[in-house]
């Protein structure tokens, strides 16, 4: 319990980081709960096209449709925020893996996985993931597969860093020594030292697997079936000159999303790296 | 002598990610569902018997998987991406022709973002706990967070369509026939909107990097030295903070070169810029793959080659380079 306070200490200390978690506690609760008081499907015409907003009905008005945009944002929290965590989650468990056996083993194997993970970091990754999702056809599988394709090799990368340090402190020696089985000093002897960078980077991952979902399904890279922010915006990209809150309000919400995560990932690495200097960030 | 050294080696390098590329590229078509030849020739069931034929002969489709890589990869390395059946046109004509368009675009908002971006966390790092730090942190922060197509969107609702500053849309005045400067003065006056919406993320990243970067420098031993030494503080500031401070947002630059050049897509977008994000965008809609394997080659090669510039720039300013290593 002194643990928990000790970190709530550090991560309050950082106001950013409280006014960020609660933001991103309304987005989750908008993600959960939303859809249980906008029932109606967020594709479901519901009233006359184009309605201005700040309406009692509608008050973030309607799409070229007629279509409620306020429904189409509660709808559109969950399809966001279930990419971003689940892609983020495949990159990392990808990152640590490739990451831990480069880092633990060396030579060789370093020198190879190594070189992989630079290809992947030098191709375009926007670019490659456009291409990923347009030809094994939108679906929320192919979304996620190709943000956690292009997003692994920064973690892969983190964690080999990490297991070099550690892989040469006394109690792994002692492990090596005492002939414990390698998958045993990786995962339960090193891994564990390692996870508070890898919670900073995955916080942070999260937001930028949100912007390059909501980038994909700006350009119709979308799940046809799924209402998403990005579509939202996509779809009212022609008509900006005259219904600006078509595209206003959903782009606000991946705003405040990311900026959330963001200023949430400082704060953890704040109360997770407190030895590391304040100044500077 | 060493200096060549070095850039042959990181030609190489390039060589070896470009092939790596091509592979890829080679690999995803065959992954992908349905016949490959279908895939080549754009949307499934579109194209006729006859020139899916001609494509299996073209790209030997009914040999084994090896020679057709071979043939696959001799096809790539002259230049013959092969042919877009929705717009009938070979892929490296279309690519060549939109090439220049996103290279204006791109550069331009390289530039801009590295300028303005190390000026505003320098700037910030002077005046730490002031307002200004303050303001120039939150721009950051908000831009950071902000998806650039929106920030586009925003920006022709804002200049455009409000204010009636800047044209919205295009590369040109549409009719217009300009010619010399005139014709420079309207690219340029069409460049600012698309050109800012992809700098200002990279800014944001580049402010905070800058800024961090100098507050470090700032306590290092040859800073203090300096100082001891009686040297003035703007002196000391440019050469020895700045020089050193620097360094690592350029290697940053580099990398994310290849973020800016995938920016562009959604940027082309919005603007109706007529570049390979544009080209990449139609092809998306019309699945034309063929189409988005070049863009995807293509801007790979850019990214690569931007690599490879940043590498030499960075050895001419950083004298502790080791060039041999």
């Amino acid at each position: 319990m002194h643990g928990a306070r000790d970190f709530w200490k550090r991560f309050s200390r950082n106001k950013g980081a409280v006014v960020g978690l609660a933001i991103l506690v309304l987005v989750l609760a908008t993600a959960i709960f939303g859809p249980l008081l906008f029932p109606t499907s967020p594709w479901e015409m519901t009233g006359a096209p184009f309605q201005r907003p700040f309406d009692p009905e509608f008050p973030l008005g309607t799409d070229t449709l007629g279509r409620d945009v306020l429904s189409g944002i509660v709808h559109g929290a969950r399809v966001s925020l279930l990419i971003g965590f689940v892609a983020t989650l495949v990159a990392v468990i990808v990152g640590v893996i490739l990451g831990a056996l480069a880092g633990y083993y060396g030579g060789i194997i370093d020198d190879l996985l190594m070189r992989f993970t630079e290809f992947f970091q030098t191709i375009p990754s926007f670019v490659f993931a456009v291409v990923l999702v347009a030809i094994f056809t939108p679906s929320i599988a192919s979304i996620v597969a190709a943000i956690a394709i292009v997003s692994w090799p920064a973690v892969a990368r983190l964690v080999r860093g990490e297991f070099l340090t550690l892989r040469t402190r006394e109690f792994v020696q002692a492990s090596v020594v005492l002939g414990q089985p390698a998958r045993h000093i990786i995962f339960v002897e090193i891994l564990p030292n390692a996870v508070s960078p890898i919670i900073v980077a995955g916080s942070l991952m999260v937001a930028t697997a949100i912007l390059t979902e909501s980038s994909l399904s700006f350009l119709g890279l979308g799940d046809p079936n799924l209402m998403s922010w990005g579509f939202m915006i996509g779809a009212a990209r022609t008509v900006i000159r005259t219904a600006w809150w078509m595209s206003f309000f959903p782009g606000l919400a991946i705003l405040l999303t990311v900026l959330a995560l963001n200023l949430v990932g400082e704060g953890l690495n704040d109360a997770l790296n407190p030895r590391l200097s304040r100044e500077g960030r | 002598m060493q200096r060549l050294q070095f850039i042959a080696q990181r030609v190489l390098k390039g060589v070896v990610v470009l092939l790596g590329i091509i592979v890829l590229n080679f690999v995803l078509v065959r992954l992908a569902p349905g016949d490959p030849a279908t895939v080549m020739a754009g949307e499934a069931g579109a194209a006729d018997e006859l020139f899916l034929q001609q494509l299996r002969k073209e790209f030997g489709l009914d040999k084994p998987l090896h020679e057709q890589l071979v043939v696959y990869v001799k096809n790539v390395v002259t230049l013959d991406l092969g042919f877009s059946y929705r717009q009938q046109r070979p892929v490296s004509d279309l690519l060549m022709e939109r090439a220049p368009a996103t290279l204006l675009l791109t550069g331009a908002a390289f530039v801009l973002s590295l300028v303005v971006g190390v000026a505003l966390g320098v700037f910030a790092s002077m005046l730490v706990g002031r307002w200004s730090d303050s303001l120039i942190t939150v721009f950051a922060l908000f831009f950071y967070a902000t998806p650039i197509f929106w920030v586009g969107l925003m920006g022709v609702l804002l200049f455009s369509v409000t204010l009636g500053w800047l044209p919205s849309f295009g590369m040109y005045t549409v009719g217009a026939n300009l010619k010399g400067a005139a014709l420079a003065f309207d690219v340029s006056r069409h460049l600012v909107l698309p050109a800012l919406t992809l700098a200002l993320f990279h800014m944001a990243v580049y402010a905070r990097m800058t800024r961090a970067s100098m507050l470090e420098m700032k306590d290092q031993d040859f800073v203090r030295t300096a100082r001891a030494k009686g040297l003035p503080e703007s002196r000391i500031v440019r050469v020895h903070i700045l020089r050193n401070a620097v360094l690592p947002v350029i290697t940053i630059a580099g990398v994310k070169a290849g973020y800016l050049i995938g920016g562009s897509i959604v940027v082309e977008t919005v603007f109706a810029w007529p570049g390979i994000g544009r080209l990449a965008f139609e092809a998306v809609l019309q699945r034309d793959y063929n189409v988005l394997l070049g863009v995807f080659f293509l801007t790979s090669f850019m990214v690569i080659a931007f690599n490879l510039i940043t590498d030499v720039v960075y050895s001419l300013i950083d004298p502790r380079i080791e060039l041999g290593a």
